[in-house]
């Protein structure tokens, strides 16, 4: 799997390489979106094809939803140290 | 926020097509689709390297809060994520962390977590990752008047560089928008290595 990383490197390299030639960037993003667009299309048909996952659509919207309330309220408590430290300054 | 849109309809027209259409197992497909990811990844990297905001933003080094920003953002995300899972017995804490490392950017790590994890947690990983979107849309006028002018900036995780920006802008001021932009692009660019790192754990 790390050989996706790898072409990420080679990627945020030859962005840098080429941040000049902006219709190339812009290409670049929208073929992203076209790749991303097909894979989510991918991912729904496996899940069609799944019952069981089908089955449990509502738990893992369920699952999903507390996963998330942890992630905000354990970044913006983090973040609350920054600002902590502007008052402190001021 | 338009684009959400149709990512959710190809997801979704994805699953009337495996409901409806008789196929056969999409086995076949999963080889070539990790072609794909990484030819995704190659775009994804380009358009990363080639925005100027992020060279920019990098050459103001003498702003260490600055930088200290996306990290908090990181580790918060993974306290919070480590705090919830005691709810959900039956994920491991390894995936849920590796949800939570999407910070938002729920096409790439729903895409990365069905390759590496199963279709059942690249659909977590896909409307986790959406609500945080949503979430940060929906509630910024809170999150600044409760916790300051950077909770937005904390709750849109990777998404403040693109989908989220312009809300962030809006109420916590022009002048978070480079801490927004720079927040966002360190984060989206750290969403595959650590998710990785956290399966690889």
């Amino acid at each position: 799997m790390w050989i996706i990383v790898l072409f990420f490197a080679i990627g945020i390299l030859l962005g840098r390489l080429l941040r000049a030639h902006s219709s190339l960037i812009r290409l670049a993003d929208q073929l992203a979106m076209v790749s991303i667009l097909f894979l989510l299309f991918v991912l729904g048909l496996s899940v069609g094809l799944n019952q069981e996952a089908l089955a449990h659509f509502g738990t893992l919207g369920l699952q999903a939803a507390i996963l998330t309330s942890g992630a905000i309220i354990g970044s913006v408590a983090a973040v609350q140290l920054l600002s902590l430290s502007t008052r402190r300054k001021r | 926020m338009k684009s959400s849109l149709i990512i959710l309809v190809c997801f979704v027209a994805g699953i009337l097509t495996g409901r409806l259409a008789p196929l056969p197992s999409p086995l076949e497909l999963d080889r070539y689709t990790l072609y794909l990811l990484c030819a995704l990844l190659l775009f994804v990297g380009v358009s990363v390297g080639g925005d100027h905001h992020l060279w920019q933003t990098i050459r103001q080094r003498d702003n260490l809060r600055l930088a200290l920003l996306p990290l908090l953002v990181i580790i918060g995300t993974l306290f919070g994520v480590a705090a919830v899972s005691p709810v959900l017995p039956t994920l491991p804490l390894r995936d849920a962390l590796a949800v939570g490392a999407g910070f938002g950017y729920y096409s790439l790590s729903s895409v990365l977590l069905t390759q590496t994890r199963g279709e059942t947690l690249g659909v977590v990983a896909l409307l986790a990752n959406l609500m945080r979107e949503i979430a940060t849309l929906v509630l910024a006028p809170l999150l600044v008047r409760l916790f300051g002018k950077l909770a937005p900036i904390a709750s849109g995780g990777a998404t403040a560089m693109d989908s989220t920006l312009p809300i962030i802008v809006r109420f916590s001021g022009k002048e978070y928008s480079i801490a927004a932009l720079f927040s966002g692009i360190v984060l989206t660019t750290a969403v595959p290595f650590l998710i990785l790192i956290i399966l690889s754990m």
